[in-house]
C-alpha cells in the first residue's frame, strides 16, 4: 500500500492529483531539430569538414542524443526511450529508402538515354558493342517465348498439385508435397539451371536453346503458383461446395465449376506474380539459352537472347555505349515488372472472393 | 390435386435412379480428376528428386578426378589437367557476404515491419506495404547493375573513410583499389533482401493480438513498451522464419554477386578490398569458359549450395510450422 501511495506522491508537481507526468510541448522535436542542424555546421566549420554528409551524420546524432537528454529530464527515462526509440525507427526507414530510390531513379535517369523505338525493334545483329546503336528486339523476343513455354508448363502441374492439397490432401503425401513446395520455393534459380543443364544438355546432349531455359524457369515458377494457388482456394467458403455437393454435384465437377471458378480472380494475380518473378531471373537462362546477338524466332533450336542476360552481357562488354544499353534494357525490365505486379495486384482487389459478411 | 403428391412421391426414385447413374460416370470423372492431382502433386517430389540425383551424378564425375581436395584447395582449375579445384574460396566467400548482409538488413528490416504497423502516420502504412511489394519484384540483374556501376563509385569515399578510423582492425583496411569487394556485396545482399525480411516481419507484427496490446496500454506502458512487451515476443518466431528466407536469397544469389565482386582465389581478412567469390557467382563466371569437365566441376559446387539452401530453408519452414502450433491458442 506504501509503495501505491509513494508511486502517486512521486510526480506531485503542477497538478493537483498528481497523476500525470509532466509532458514536452508539441514543438520540442522541431526545436531540438533545428538546435541539432545548427550545432553540426558550427562544429563542421569549426573543424572544417569539408563533407556535408558528415556534417548531416554530425546533426542527426545529435538530434539522437538530444532527444533522449531533453525527454529524460522532463519526463523521464521511461518516456526519453519511447522517443528514443521512435526517432530510431523514421531513421531506419528513412536511410532504408536511400538505396531503393536511388535503384530506381538511376536506372530511369540513366536508361531513358538510349530508349527510342529503335531501340525497341532493333536486334543487336551486326552492331559493333563498342558503338551506340544496336537495339532488344531479339531478347524481348526471346524473353516472351521462354516465359510463355514456363509458364504453360508450370501452370497446369500447379494448379493440379494446390488442387491436390486443398481438396484431397490427407496423409503424409501431402504432408511431404506441402513441405518440398515450400523448400522448392527457396531453390536458388542457379541451382534449378544446373539440373537443367546436368540433365538436357549434358546427359541428354540437346544442346543450348530458349526450351531448356524454360523448363528451369517452370522448377522456378511451380512451387510460386502452388502456394499463392492454395491460399486461394483455402479462402473459398465450404457453404458453396456442400451446397453443389447437396445438389449431386461429383467432386472433381465442384472443383472445376464452383471451387476455380470463385477463387480465379487470386488464382491469376499469382501467376502474374509468378510470371514477373521469372521473367527477371537471369542465373537460368545464363547458363541454358547462352545468349545471342541476332534474332531467333525458334525457342527450340540455337541459342536465344533474353532481356535478363542482356542487361548482363550489355554491362559485361564494360564500355559507355554497352551501359547505356544495359541501363535501357533493364528500366524495359522493371517497366514490365512493375506493370505485371501493379496488373495481378488491380486483378486480385477487383476479383476478389466473397468471403461472407 | 392427388396425382400431384403421387408424382413427388414418384421423384425420389426417379432422382435417385438418375443419381446412381451419373455416378457411374462421375466416379470415373472424379479418378481421373484425383489421378491428375495426385499424379501433380508426386511430379513435385519427383522433381526434387531429380534435382538431387541429377546434380549428384554429375558432382561424383567430377570429383573422381580432382587433384585437389574439394574441401580445402583455393583454386578454381577445373579445365586444367589434371584438374585441381575446392570449395574453400566459395564457401568463405558465400558466408562472410550472406552473415554481413544478414547483420545490416534484420535490423533495418524489423525496425521497418515495426514503423509500418506501430509507427507510419495513418494512411502510410498501407501504400509503404505497397511500395515494399513491389521493391521485392525488382529482378536481381537490376540490383547487379545498379550494384556494379552506381553503388562501388560511390563506397570508396566510405571505405577511405573506414579505413581511416578502423584500418587498426585490419578486417577494415582498404588500399584504395575498386571496391569489388565481399563487404560491398553484403550491403547489396543486405539491399536486396531487405524487402522480403521487412514484408514477412510486418505480416507478423500486424498479426499480435489486439488484446495483449491493449493491456499493456491499460497498465500504461508506452508504445516502445507496447511493442517490447507484446509484439516483439509475439513475432519473434516469424522475424527468424523471415530472416532465414532472407538468409536463403543471399545464400544463392548469382547476378548481383557476379556482376559487382572482383573475384580471387585467395581468402582474406581484408573484407573491404577486392577479392574471394561465392557458390553462385563461380558458376556464373566461369561458366563461359567451362569445357564438358569444368562444367561437372561446377555442378558439383552447385549441389554443395543446393545443401545448405535446403537446410537453411527447410529449418525456416519448420519453425514456422512449429509457430502455428501454438499461435492459435492465443488469438
Amino acid at each position: 500500500m506504501t509503495a501505491v501511495e509513494d508511486a502517486v506522491a512521486v510526480p506531485a508537481g503542477k497538478d493537483p492529483l498528481g497523476i500525470q507526468h509532466a509532458r514536452l510541448p508539441r514543438w520540442t522535436p522541431a526545436a531540438v531539430a533545428i538546435g541539432a542542424i545548427v550545432l553540426a555546421v558550427v562544429a563542421g566549420a569549426a573543424a572544417d569538414l569539408g563533407n556535408k554528409v558528415q556534417v548531416g551524420l554530425i546533426a542527426g546524432l545529435l538530434y539522437v542524443v538530444g532527444t533522449f537528454a531533453v525527454s529524460a529530464a522532463v519526463e523521464g527515462v521511461r518516456q526519453a526511450k519511447d522517443r528514443l526509440v521512435t526517432v530510431l525507427m523514421w531513421g531506419a526507414f528513412l536511410i532504408a529508402v536511400i538505396p531503393l530510390a536511388s535503384l530506381i531513379w538511376e536506372t530511369v535517369d540513366r536508361g531513358k538515354t538510349v530508349l527510342d523505338a529503335d531501340f525497341l525493334t532493333h536486334s543487336m545483329n551486326g552492331v559493333l558493342t563498342i558503338g551506340p546503336g544496336g537495339g532488344l528486339y531479339h531478347a524481348l523476343l526471346g524473353t516472351i517465348e521462354q516465359v510463355a513455354i514456363a509458364t504453360v508448363i508450370a501452370v497446369p502441374i500447379a494448379l493440379l498439385t494446390a488442387v491436390y492439397l486443398v481438396e484431397y490432401g490427407r496423409g503424409r503425401l501431402a504432408t511431404a508435397v506441402t513441405f518440398f513446395v515450400d523448400v522448392m520455393t527457396g531453390i536458388p534459380s542457379i541451382v534449378a539451371g544446373l539440373f537443367v543443364l546436368s540433365l538436357w544438355i549434358v546427359i541428354l546432349d540437346l544442346g543450348y536453346s530458349g526450351f531448356a531455359g524454360s523448363l528451369a524457369l517452370a522448377i522456378l515458377m511451380i512451387p510460386v503458383v502452388v502456394r499463392s494457388t492454395e491460399e486461394m482456394l483455402k479462402l473459398v467458403p465450404n457453404e458453396l461446395r456442400e451446397a453443389s455437393y447437396a445438389l449431386g454435384v461429383p467432386k472433381w465437377k465442384t472443383i472445376v465449376k464452383v471451387v476455380l471458378p470463385t477463387s480465379v480472380g487470386g488464382i491469376t494475380t499469382g501467376v502474374m506474380l509468378a510470371v514477373a518473378r521469372i521473367t527477371g531471373e537471369t542465373a537460368p537462362v545464363l547458363l541454358l539459352v547462352f545468349g545471342s546477338q541476332a534474332i531467333n524466332t525458334n525457342p527450340f533450336d540455337g541459342t536465344q537472347a533474353s532481356l535478363p542476360l542482356y542487361v548482363y552481357q550489355q554491362w559485361a562488354n564494360g564500355n559507355q555505349a554497352s551501359w547505356d544499353r544495359a541501363w535501357a534494357a533493364a528500366l524495359v525490365l522493371i517497366a514490365f515488372v512493375m506493370i505485371l505486379n501493379l496488373l495481378a495486384r488491380g486483378i486480385a482487389r477487383w476479383k476478389a472472393p466473397k468471403t461472407g459478411r | 390435386m392427388t396425382s400431384t403428391p403421387v408424382e413427388t412421391t414418384d421423384r425420389p426414385p426417379q432422382a435417385a435412379g438418375s443419381r446412381i447413374s451419373d455416378q457411374g460416370t462421375s466416379r470415373v470423372g472424379d479418378k481421373v480428376f484425383l489421378g491428375l492431382s495426385r499424379g501433380s502433386g508426386i511430379a513435385v517430389l519427383v522433381i526434387m528428386g531429380a534435382i538431387a540425383a541429377f546434380l549428384t551424378i554429375r558432382a561424383v564425375i567430377a570429383l573422381a578426378d580432382n587433384e585437389g581436395n574439394f574441401l580445402t584447395t583455393f583454386e578454381w582449375n577445373a579445365n586444367a589437367i589434371p584438374p585441381k579445384f575446392g570449395i574453400a574460396v566459395l564457401a568463405f566467400g558465400t558466408v562472410v557476404s550472406s552473415v554481413i548482409a544478414m547483420l545490416i538488413a534484420v535490423p533495418f528490416a524489423v525496425a521497418i515491419a515495426l514503423f509500418v504497423t506501430h509507427y507510419a502516420p495513418r494512411g502510410l502504412g498501407g501504400p509503404l506495404t505497397y511500395v515494399i511489394d513491389l521493391l521485392a519484384a525488382v529482378p536481381s540483374i537490376v540490383y547487379g547493375l545498379w550494384g556494379a556501376l552506381f553503388l562501388v563509385p560511390h563506397l570508396t569515399d566510405f571505405y577511405v573513410w573506414l579505413d581511416e578510423y578502423f584500418g587498426w582492425t585490419k578486417i577494415l583496411s582498404y588500399d584504395g583499389t575498386a571496391p569489388r569487394s565481399l563487404f560491398t556485396v553484403g550491403i547489396l545482399l543486405a539491399i536486396m533482401i531487405l524487402p522480403i525480411i521487412t514484408n514477412v516481419s510486418r505480416e507478423v507484427f500486424a498479426q499480435t493480438p489486439q488484446m495483449h496490446k491493449e493491456a499493456a496500454l491499460a497498465l500504461g506502458a508506452t508504445r516502445w513498451e507496447v511493442i517490447r512487451t507484446t509484439v516483439l515476443p509475439f513475432g519473434r518466431s516469424g522475424v527468424i522464419s523471415a530472416s532465414m528466407l532472407g538468409l536463403g536469397r543471399a545464400l544463392g544469389e548469382t547476378m548481383a554477386v557476379a556482376t559487382v565482386l572482383s573475384p580471387s582465389a585467395l581468402i582474406r581478412p581484408q573484407l573491404l578490398e577486392a577479392g574471394g567469390g561465392t557458390f553462385a557467382q563461380n558458376i556464373a563466371s566461369a561458366f563461359k569458359e567451362a569445357g564438358q569437365y569444368g562444367r561437372d566441376a561446377l555442378i558439383a559446387s552447385g549441389l554443395v549450395l543446393f545443401v545448405i539452401t535446403l537446410i537453411v530453408n527447410g529449418a525456416a519452414r519448420l519453425i514456422i510450422a512449429r509457430r502455428k502450433e501454438y499461435s492459435g491458442a492465443d488469438a
